[in-house]
């Protein structure tokens, strides 16, 4: 988003600086539960539990991070981020692949039940997990998939944005391509390994980052279906780390915890930051 | 749209488009048809049998004072919860669009919170509003006001609303900007050239040019509160004090999971399909409108 040349409508001066005033407020007010979080994961447990916290970080931070990765609560956090990390990729790497496969074979094929498996694939867009997991929790008992990184991926896999991505995109590549493969006496699979996915690079990226963070965020799924501590993931486990009862929960841990499971999404979303506004344009689209 | 050149052969394509239909029927139309069939019979406690009741399940919901006021609970949720996260994201864009230098900035502070999962913005802010140790609660203590969530309904409500908006300030933030950053400059230095001031501009010119992101926005965010939501709520409230924040999905997995009432469970999840697909078709109908624009 390039920004417009100077013209007559933007501030200067007292208006600019006011400007500049509301938005870092704006900035600081959404950021203060992050910092808060933050400062809660480098301070001792006391030092919460009388109120008020301190407002600026204390000296525990490698004692309470090191708590968090290698003892956790129930299971060591480091677990429960490799658990997250595989469900995160798996997600967003089996989607892209089955996406590109089933848009191609719908965009370059005219094949029986062509309109049919498009419509079937069509009115997977409209229903999310949360909607149908009484049943889906049954399909993954009855394939033993519980406890299982299978089971925590497949299911999410079932949706139809990627493949509406690429079939839009492939519909914008030159029919000369095609037709010059074609001529050439390259088969299908040879046009689509040497030709459509290179130039689908930009969307397969920029869908990646959105589902990442897609999948390194559920929550309900997870809850379901790990009964295992071992195979919880970081963002359904923190609330499994909050005591039951009256037990004081162990704040700077579950803190720690907290922030170790935002960081690897904040880091994809700011270093993406142009694949993923585009992504996410796109695929609401 | 269709392809001129295509290639030729049925065997590749139905090989290459197989692991999608096989997903979607195992994971998603089997249990979705699943769902359709057991809202239609009872099963006996023990899970042995079951009995067929045409539409008593959804008969009994509708009929269920819970049911009925989750409904409502529902929507309170999503209007609050879409006004909470627009028009904030709508006033920082306008900042932001506002300034030439130095809001690449802050965009890139802005889309933080979009990365953080609702569960874990749901930890964040039940620590700040905890009733022994949060910090906000602490200071509204010192002002004299009594904050607990945990016993009363509007007090957790006003929570989960706050916690479920924070993150889509973010989301909305980007798809104002994008929408203002293409609003013509021509428009708006032709309106102030006639004496028309900041604000007026805005409410007479930019806000209408606005009006296609902002329906596909209030649609996105709606669903959003639908659906998307479950994670704050359960680690906030876990639908509580006596169900004020049980929203429709959260009532499908305590009925389904946690009270092991399948039939009623099902019913629910197809009440929640058709409600899905309403929202979509107006999705559609109002994506259809940002084309036309």
């Amino acid at each position: 988003m390039a920004s417009h040349p100077s013209g007559m409508v933007e501030k200067r001066g007292a208006g600019l600086w006011l400007t500049h005033v509301l938005m870092i407020l704006g900035v600081l007010v959404i950021f203060f539960p992050i910092w808060l979080a933050f400062v809660a994961s480098t301070v001792t447990q006391p030092e919460i539990v009388r109120p008020p916290m301190p407002i600026w970080p204390g000296d525990q931070f490698w004692e309470n991070y090191k708590a968090a990765l290698f003892s956790g609560v129930n299971v060591p956090v480091a677990t429960m981020l490799l658990n997250s990390l595989i469900m995160a990729m798996g997600i967003a790497v089996g989607k892209i692949v089955i996406s590109l496969l089933s848009a191609f074979a719908i965009v370059y094929f005219r094949f029986p039940g062509r309109i049919f498996f498009f419509w079937m694939i069509f009115i997977t867009l409209m229903l999310p997990v949360e909607v149908r997991i009484v049943p889906t929790y049954e399909v993954i008992a009855g394939f033993g998939m519980l406890n299982s990184y299978s089971g925590l991926i497949f299911p999410l896999i079932a949706s139809a944005t990627a493949t509406f991505l690429f079939r839009q995109f492939f519909l914008t590549i030159p029919d000369e391509l095609a037709e010059a493969a074609r001529v050439d006496g390259a088969g299908p699979m040879r046009f689509f390994i040497d030709i459509v996915v290179p130039m689908s690079r930009t969307n397969v990226a920029a869908l990646f980052v959105i589902l990442f963070i897609y999948g390194w965020n559920q929550y309900l799924w997870p809850l379901l279906i790990t009964t295992d501590p071992e195979m919880n993931t970081i963002v359904m486990g923190i609330k499994q780390m909050f005591p039951s009862g009256d037990d004081v929960a162990e704040w700077p841990v579950i803190m720690a915890t907290s922030i170790l499971a935002m960081i690897p999404p904040v880091i994809v979303v700011v270093s993406m930051q142009k694949l993923f506004i585009r992504g996410l344009v796109d695929s609401e689209k | 749209m269709e392809k001129r050149v295509t290639f030729r052969g049925w065997m590749l394509p139905l090989l290459l488009i197989a692991p999608q239909v096989f997903i979607s029927a195992v994971f998603f139309f089997y249990p979705a048809g699943q769902a359709v069939w057991q809202s239609l019979f009872i099963p006996d406690p023990f899970g042995l049998s079951t009995q067929f009741v045409g539409m008593g399940n959804f008969e009994y919901l509708f009929g269920d004072r819970h049911y009925r006021a989750s409904f409502y609970t529902t929507a309170l949720f999503s209007i609050l919860v879409t006004l909470a996260s627009m028009i904030p994201a709508l006033f920082l864009a306008v900042l932001a669009d506002r300034l030439i230098k130095g809001s690449g900035v802050y965009r890139t502070l802005l889309i933080w919170p979009y990365a953080v999962a609702p569960a874990v913005a749901g930890v964040l802010w039940l620590f700040m509003f905890n009733t022994r140790v949060g910090v906000v609660s602490w200071y509204l203590g010192q002002l004299g006001y009594d904050w607990n969530h945990v016993l009363n309904g509007s007090e957790a409500m006003g929570l989960v609303v706050v916690a479920s908006a924070w993150g889509r300030i973010s989301y909305n933030f980007l798809f104002f900007f994008a929408a203002l950053q293409a609003v013509p400059r021509s428009v708006i230095e032709a309106a102030a050239i006639d004496g028309a001031r900041f604000w007026r501009r805005f409410f007479t010119i930019v806000l209408p040019l606005l009006s296609p992101t902002t329906f596909f926005l209030l649609v996105v965010n709606v669903v959003y509160s639908f659906f998307e939501t479950f994670g704050v709520i359960h680690t906030i409230t876990s639908g509580g004090p006596q169900q004020a924040t049980t929203i429709l999905v959260y009532k499908v997995y305590s009925d389904g999971f946690v009270g092991q009432d399948l039939g009623s469970s099902s019913a629910q999840s197809v009440v929640l399909l058709l409600v899905v697909g309403l929202l979509t078709v107006l999705q559609f109908k109002f994506i259809e409108k940002r084309v036309h624009y």
